[in-house]
């Protein structure tokens, strides 16, 4: 097996563990919901319990990510983290408030009390999903830096990736398509929070609040997913030469991919399917239809994924420069050795095992589904 | 860019602390409480229930936002630490890597069954779900400390000039180092020390105050027999970092025993008092104002021979002296000759090989490899640069080892006192000592640390690219904008934690 071949195995890897974690953002979905769908005090101790055992998969997930893109791509590592400074500051932000809330919020002494860690929670469920929606926007609508690994023969200014715009990312919120994709992951996030919640907590007006909240959020999510992939699919992008490495725009290239790549658009068409069968199931199921979110939800991994694939594969380059295109990163040119791709890949083969103890954790834990009874109980809750 | 460098380096060690404040009670009373589990699964007996449900309590609450401090470290290697990420990222990246996969879903999983699985899976399913717990929080410390280690002593990777990065070429080298092996069993038995102090300290409290008297001393024995085995490999272990330091990181090493002049059966500084570094550097011979030494202790503690020549700050900027192997050792500006050396070559063989000029790209290459185990001084302006800040890394690390060593004492006579049924609970100074502990543990704790840290600056992989090399080109009032946000959150995060603790404790079993 050669180096592309560890260089695609390793996008692919990424795209999953991005698409799982977009899938987990339910979790934060979920805290947006919050406010909205629980009336008492006890409908919301039920939600946040719900979503509260789940949020450290979502952040772990996260964590994961980010580990297996230094390892797998550094350059990307390097050049996006400390150029694009601010969006991922404000995201870490938003995620190191969300990890003490759930543990802290009930709890006697908090210092801030509980409205300041129910605030925490609301802020990183619509700011951190948005957020992380516009910073993926920027693969497929570019940034502005310069990569140049001479700079490093230089004492005075050794730093070889430059961002050239003084936002420091915070001007991919200008760009209308990065916060279309915002707003597609937050309301995919909410509509996959309150599929969730319909399957995990076993309480009739919870569920029938859910359902007719879906009915909205639900088509507003649908609408603007189609809107951001007929965006996406009609402009031009980034596409690498594969003999000289030269970068340069081409027409409808994302489209061209999902044409020459047809296990990709396969993998496409059966997420979108999968996501509105769960939906529309659900949305208008006449009794409580309980496994949307397995619908949804799988549906979900397997769309993020051919975006992902789409944006990285092809001679594509998935982390293109407007300022300077021959500086865009391709999976290519911003991969690690073939030596240390190798050893990852054999760490990586773990991954099974690992999706099956969580799998199987989870069914022991959500045999029972959260109950009203459980939240008086006296066992440790959030 | 100064200012830059300071404040990054500013933001990583406040980071880095803060997380350090909770990590060692993680790995620490982890251990505690399997312990305490594994007895009730045996017993049957329903007080150790009761007895692991509260320390587990305190757990969660400390567990939470070690988590919350630890996403920022790791994602601060890509945003201020940019140049790094790629110089050194081919091996570097691979252990935070495995670390996700491997440890920290382990620990997300099983701890959510640890906290709700009681009533919902069986009890030897939970004892196994706790035990996972810990032992992922064990190997995610494995993990990060082969990286640190290898910060310290780069192994196991060659350098490639066309893609301008340090490459791997060995893994078990890097994930066996022995450095990381010994780091990893210092720093986390260290853990134990810090976590059986609390767990004393707390129950010693419920004593003082005629509270939960039998909770309080069944933990109090487990304790301090967790407490004794961690202090006894941490000294064991500490001797062997030690050691360490003095084979591969000489500077580190020589401050500090604050030693400005190398000497042979040289003595280990048990106390003194440092002059000022520029005074010191004016009169070698005798940098402090007073100190205490142990007759050739530091000669054999550096090389296990009494009478190795243990090299001082001075000579190790002047060189001149034999090495181990015998060969002479280089002065600092032979070492920053030889660093802009390599940097040039390096140049010059991108431009030879545009060119396309076989000839020159392969003169070129020889040049670069030959200096290349000194590029990073190429990038040292001035040889001052090269000595860490003495009085520092020589005060913490006597504090570590001296009152890390107190720590021996205080657990056996923990362990004698419980384990005769005296009834120590009427020793008030006592209780308040074990009290004191505490704090005086997470402090030991910390200047380890501090040692380890500080004594390598300046670089932050040693000999190959100083820290001043590693940012991200970012603006000094970005960096330093960030510095205040952190130091602001997590304080208060601090401040919240702290006194939800305070308040568990109150309420007792
Ligand atoms: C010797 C132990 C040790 C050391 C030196 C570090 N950590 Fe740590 N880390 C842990 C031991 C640990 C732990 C015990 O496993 C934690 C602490 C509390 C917790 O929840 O897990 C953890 C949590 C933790 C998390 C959250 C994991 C999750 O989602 O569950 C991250 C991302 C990091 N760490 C990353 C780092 C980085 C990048 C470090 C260095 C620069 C670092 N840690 C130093
Ligand atoms: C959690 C325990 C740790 C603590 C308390 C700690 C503390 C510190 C301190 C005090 C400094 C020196 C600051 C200075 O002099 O500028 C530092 C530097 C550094 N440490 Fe650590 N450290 C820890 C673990 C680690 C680990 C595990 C790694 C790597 C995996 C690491 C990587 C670094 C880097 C890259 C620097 C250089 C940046 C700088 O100089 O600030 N540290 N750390
Ligand atoms: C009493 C004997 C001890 C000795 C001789 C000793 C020695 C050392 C040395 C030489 C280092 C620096 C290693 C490096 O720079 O790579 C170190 C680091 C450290 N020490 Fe100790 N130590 C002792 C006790 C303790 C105790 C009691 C604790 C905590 C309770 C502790 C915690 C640490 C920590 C956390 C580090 C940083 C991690 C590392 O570099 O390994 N040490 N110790």
């Amino acid at each position: 097996m050669d180096y592309n071949f560890f260089i695609q195995y390793w996008w692919f890897i990424i795209s999953l563990l991005g698409a799982i974690l977009v899938f987990l953002l339910f979790v934060q979905g979920g805290q947006t919901l919050i406010p909205q769908l629980g009336k008492t005090e006890i409908e919301k101790t039920m939600m946040v319990n719900s979503i509260g055992r789940k949020w450290e998969f979502t952040f772990t997930t996260l964590v994961t990510f980010g580990g297996a893109f230094f390892a797998a791509f550094p350059l990307f590592y390097s050049t996006s983290f400390g150029g694009a400074y601010w969006v991922w500051m404000i995201i870490l932000f938003c995620f190191i408030i969300q990890a003490v809330s759930f543990e802290f919020r009930k709890k006697e002494n908090n210092f801030l009390g509980e409205k300041t860690y129910n605030t925490f929670l609301l802020i990183n469920g619509f700011l951190g999903t948005f957020l992380l929606g516009v910073a993926v926007g920027t693969f497929f609508t570019g940034s502005e830096f310069v990569v140049n690994k001479e700079n490093i023969t230089n004492p005075f200014m050794p730093v070889i990736s430059q961002w050239t715009n003084p936002l420091h990312g915070l001007e991919a919120l200008a760009n209308p398509r990065n916060l279309l994709l915002g707003l597609v992951v937050l309301f995919l996030s909410r509509t996959l929070g309150l599929l969730y919640f319909i399957n995990n907590i076993n309480d009739q007006t919870i569920q029938e609040r859910a359902k007719k909240t879906l009915k909205l959020c639900g088509t507003m999510f649908v609408v603007l997913f189609v809107t951001f992939l007929a965006v996406t699919l009609l402009s031009d992008g980034f596409a690498v030469d594969k003999q000289t490495g030269i970068v340069s725009m081409q027409e409808y290239k994302y489209f061209n991919n999902l044409i020459e790549m047809p296990v990709i658009s396969g993998l496409l068409l059966t997420g979108v399917i999968l996501v509105l069968y769960g939906l529309i199931k659900t949305m208008f199921a006449k009794t409580m239809f309980k496994k949307g979110i397995w619908f949804a939800g799988i549906g979900t991994v397997l769309a993020v994924l051919s975006l992902f694939l789409n944006a990285g594969y092809n001679n594509t380059a998935y982390y293109p420069s407007t300022f300077n295109p021959q500086s865009s990163l391709t999976i290519y040119n911003s991969s690690s050795s073939l030596f240390t791709l190798r050893v990852i890949s054999i760490v990586s083969l773990i991954i099974p095992f690992v999706l099956a103890y969580i799998f199987y954790a989870w069914r022991k834990m959500d045999k029972v589904s959260i109950t009203k009874e459980e939240m008086q109980g006296d066992q440790h809750k959030y | 860019m100064e200012d830059l460098v300071l404040w990054s380096r500013a933001q990583f060690a406040l980071t880095a602390i803060y997380h350090w404040l909770f990590v060692p009670l993680t790995l620490g009373l982890g251990i505690i409480i399997g312990v305490m589990e594994t007895i009730y699964y045996r017993t049957k007996n329903e007080q150790w229930k009761t007895i692991t449900k509260f320390w587990m309590r305190l757990f969660g609450v400390n567990f939470a936002i070690g988590v919350a401090t630890g996403l920022i470290l790791e994602f601060q290697f890509g945003t201020n630490w940019s140049n790094y990420s790629w110089f050194v990222g081919d091996i570097f990246g691979a252990p935070l890597a495995i670390e996700g996969i491997l440890a920290f879903f382990m620990e997300a999983t099983f701890i959510a069954i640890m906290f709700f699985g009681w009533n919902k899976v069986s009890k030897g399913f939970h004892l196994a779900s706790t035990w996972l717990t810990v032992f992922g929080a064990s190997i995610s410390a494995l993990w990060i400390l082969i990286a640190n280690a290898w910060m310290q002593f780069p192994t196991g990777m060659s350098f490639n000039p066309d893609t301008v990065r340090n490459e791997m070429t060995d893994f078990w080298a890097v994930a066996l180092s022995p450095i990381a092996i010994n780091k990893f069993f210092h720093t986390v038995t260290s853990c134990w020390v810090v976590g059986s102090a609390a767990c004393i300290g707390v129950s010693a409290w419920f004593l003082l105050k005629k509270q939960h008297i039998e909770f309080a001393k069944k933990s109090i024995k487990i304790a301090a027999i967790v407490g004794l085995a961690g202090i006894a490999l941490t000294i064991y272990t500490g001797d062997g970092s030690a050691y360490q330091v003095a084979q591969k990181q000489p500077m580190k090493l020589a401050a500090m025993e604050g030693l400005y002049k190398g000497q042979t059966q040289a003595p280990l500084v048990a106390f003194g008092i440092l002059k000022p570094h520029e005074k010191a550097m004016q009169d070698i011979e005798n940098p402090s104002y007073f100190n205490i030494g142990i007759p050739y202790a530091l000669s054999f503690l550096s090389y296990r021979d009494i009478n190795a020549y243990v090299p001082g700050i001075t000579d190790l900027l002047n060189g001149g002296y034999p090495t181990q192997d015998g060969s002479k050792e280089l002065s600092a500006k032979e070492k920053m000759e030889s660093g802009k050396k390599a940097i040039q070559a390096l140049a010059d063989y991108k431009k030879a090989k545009k060119a396309g000029n076989e000839y020159e790209t392969q003169k070129q290459l020889r040049i670069l490899n030959d200096n290349y185990s000194n590029f990073g001084y190429g990038f040292i302006k001035d040889e001052s640069e090269l000595i860490p800040n003495v009085a520092i890394t020589f005060y913490a690390f006597r504090f570590m080892v001296i009152f890390g060593s107190f720590f021996i004492l205080m657990f056996i006579v923990i362990t004698y006192l419980i384990g005769k049924k005296k009834p120590f609970e009427n020793y008030k100074w006592f209780l308040w000592l074990c009290i004191l502990c505490i704090p005086l543990a997470y402090m030991v704790s910390q200047s380890g640390w501090i040692v380890a840290e500080m004594g390598r600056q300046p670089w932050v992989i040693q000999d190959l690219m100083p820290t001043s090399a590693a940012i991200s080109a970012l603006s000094s009032s970005s960096v330093a904008t960030t510095f205040i946000i952190f130091c602001v959150l997590f304080t208060v995060l601090l401040i919240a934690e702290l006194s939800i603790m305070f308040k568990q404790i109150k309420k007792g079993f």
